[in-house]
């Protein structure tokens, strides 16, 4: 993780959970490793039920922008979000999908990883909402960022007692997944 | 800096933590996208350490309830967006004419009318200084950063207790809904202006509107002790209406006055790389943001650009923006609307004709690029 700044779009369909991923992205950078963050996101309609978008920076430097026009990085959790924001990532960026959604029809000059962790999520959890949590801990595993603990400590205080087993779980299982395509 | 002071929040939340520290204790309010978070996370905080919260059934009786729980001795504040705002305009006026310290936050939104309720626009800043009718004076703050929310937020609660004046925070969707490090500060760190009380014991005549001699106007908290009148009719010192033309004219100097004279005292702002400067960026809000990322860019490249953020807004600081400017080639206001505090820039300034403006509005959040490119128009570099 040499680069400075980092940029992350989380997108798919409201009720995901995705803006709730940005977020404790974000936390963890800022509270638990001193970096700077900032997360913005899509609002109105289409957070709840259109396509969503979360953008999240982080940055070892003061962050002044904080729209992000081309990514380093974007998930795309649906069809819908895959033909609207896939024009968003940087050439050579990495993109990340999950074939449970998404069946990639186009040819974007990035590193696709197509996971299939949903599946898994519900295999091994059971618990289909701890599919955010599940995502952004593919995404440490692939693309470090911030320190599993940091997150880890995030979920602890964001979360209630009696859903914080199946979230650390869903971010180990992420992390697994994540590792095998860590470049 | 104590971990745990640090937050990873919206500026709206910033706000909200701000008016706390400040010592609100009455809120009153009607939600409305981008300002809802201030009054959802109030709802919950307030009550829970004994102070009020009220969600009222308009914004006129927001302004209204604010104005009169301010009255009987509290700290008071409401947060609203442009349809918000313009019903407050009247109350906001009574607020002026009555000498009321109050705050109220306006997070900008697309407009007129409903105009774009998710979206950014900074095109309240004229409605802020002339919305209410008549000759008035006002004091408006904003920020670009969610530290700089905090600060302003504090600040507008000094100012109000300070003057007996409405402060308006204009900040804007996009600093409303970001979310960014905050580092709250401990209690103590950031100085705080409490209610002045008269010294009039119970049964000695009070004056609501006889100034010390600082100037300053004591309170007493209506219901309490005193007896007297408050009225948005012009005045005596006892608060009782008038007509006679030399207490008329007295009080509108006195409400003009007081801010203007102070307006040394009440700018805020910050300067960024504006010692040899030759291209100077106004701007504020969240498109001092851009401008700013602007500026750093340019300046690595040796070029002589600078930025001045303000942060006082009304009054506005015309000697700063004069001095700032005098050996300015070019001076662009960078905002989002069609060009409102690029007027007031203009009259301030030596030489109008170098004054230009640099915009977008499609309530969409105004880019280093964008700047870049009408900067260049501007320089007759093309584009």
């Amino acid at each position: 993780m040499e680069n400075t700044t980092h940029q992350i779009i989380f997108t798919g369909s409201g009720g995901q959970g995705l803006i709730t991923a940005a977020i404790v992205l974000g936390e963890a950078a800022v509270i638990h490793e001193g970096l700077e963050a900032v997360q913005s996101q899509s609002y109105g309609a289409a957070a709840r039920g259109g396509a969503t978008r979360a953008d999240v920076i982080i940055s070892k430097f003061p962050i002044r922008i904080p729209k992000i026009i081309q990514t380093g990085v974007l998930i795309c959790l649906t069809q819908e979000a895959y033909t609207r924001f896939g024009m968003l990532i940087r050439p050579g960026g990495l993109f990340i999908t999950d074939r449970r959604f998404v069946k990639s029809v186009q040819k974007f000059d990035a590193i696709h990883i197509e996971l299939d962790l949903y599946n898994k999520v519900v295999e091994e959890i059971g618990k289909p909402v701890v599919f955010n949590i599940a995502i952004l801990g593919a995404l440490l595993g692939i693309y470090p960022v911030v320190k599993k603990e940091s997150v880890v400590k995030v979920l602890e205080c964001r979360f209630p007692a009696a859903l914080q087993a199946n979230n650390l779980k869903a971010l180990e299982l992420g992390m697994e997944v994540g590792n095998l395509y860590q470049s | 800096m104590n971990k745990k002071n640090v937050r990873f929040v919206q500026g709206n939340e910033a706000c909200a933590l701000a008016a706390m520290y400040a010592g609100l204790d009455f809120y009153a309010g009607y939600p409305i996208t981008p300002s809802t978070e201030i009054a959802e996370i109030l709802a919950e905080r307030l009550p829970a350490k004994g102070k009020k919260f009220i969600q009222m059934e308009d914004e006129i009786a927001s302004m209204c309830a604010i104005i009169g729980a301010s009255l009987t001795g509290h700290k008071v504040m409401t947060a609203t967006s442009g349809p918000g705002f313009s019903l407050m305009q009247e109350a906001l006026g009574y607020a002026i004419m009555a000498e009321i310290p109050c705050v109220i936050v306006n997070v900008q939104r697309g407009g007129p009318s409903t105009g774009n309720p998710t979206h950014v626009s900074q095109g309240d800043v004229n409605q802020a200084r002339w919305g209410t009718h008549g000759d008035h004076a006002i004091v408006a703050l904003t920020a670009s950063n969610h530290q700089d929310v905090f600060n302003m937020t504090v600040e507008a609660f000094n100012i109000a207790e300070t003057y007996r004046t409405p402060v308006i925070l204009l900040f804007d969707e996009v600093v409303g809904h970001l979310r960014e490090k905050l580092v709250v500060p401990e209690p103590g760190e950031l100085h705080l202006v409490e209610r002045l009380h008269t010294s009039k014991r119970e049964g000695v005549n009070y004056h609501p509107y006889l100034p010390r001699e600082d100037g300053r106007l004591p309170m007493s908290d209506f219901g309490g002790v005193h007896r007297y009148n408050v009225t948005g009719l012009y005045h005596d010192m006892w608060g009782f209406p008038t007509d006679k033309p030399e207490l008329v004219e007295d009080l509108m100097r006195h409400l003009v006055r007081k801010i203007d004279y102070a307006a040394t005292s009440l700018t805020h702002h910050k300067a960024f790389f504006m010692e040899d400067a030759r291209t100077v960026l106004i701007s504020y809000g969240s498109s001092a943001r851009s401008a700013l990322a602007l500026v750093e860019r340019m300046c690595l490249r040796g070029q002589r650009i600078g930025l001045l953020e303000l942060q006082t807004i009304w009054p506005f600081p015309e000697q700063l923006v004069r001095d700032y400017t005098k050996d300015a080639e070019v001076i662009a206001v960078v905002e989002m609307n069609m060009g409102q505090l690029v007027q007031a820039v203009r009259l301030a300034v030596k030489k109008p004709q170098r004054v230009y403006l640099i915009n977008r509005i499609d309530n969409r959040l105004i880019t280093d690029k964008d700047i870049r490119q009408t900067l260049r128009a501007i320089q007759g570099k093309g584009v």
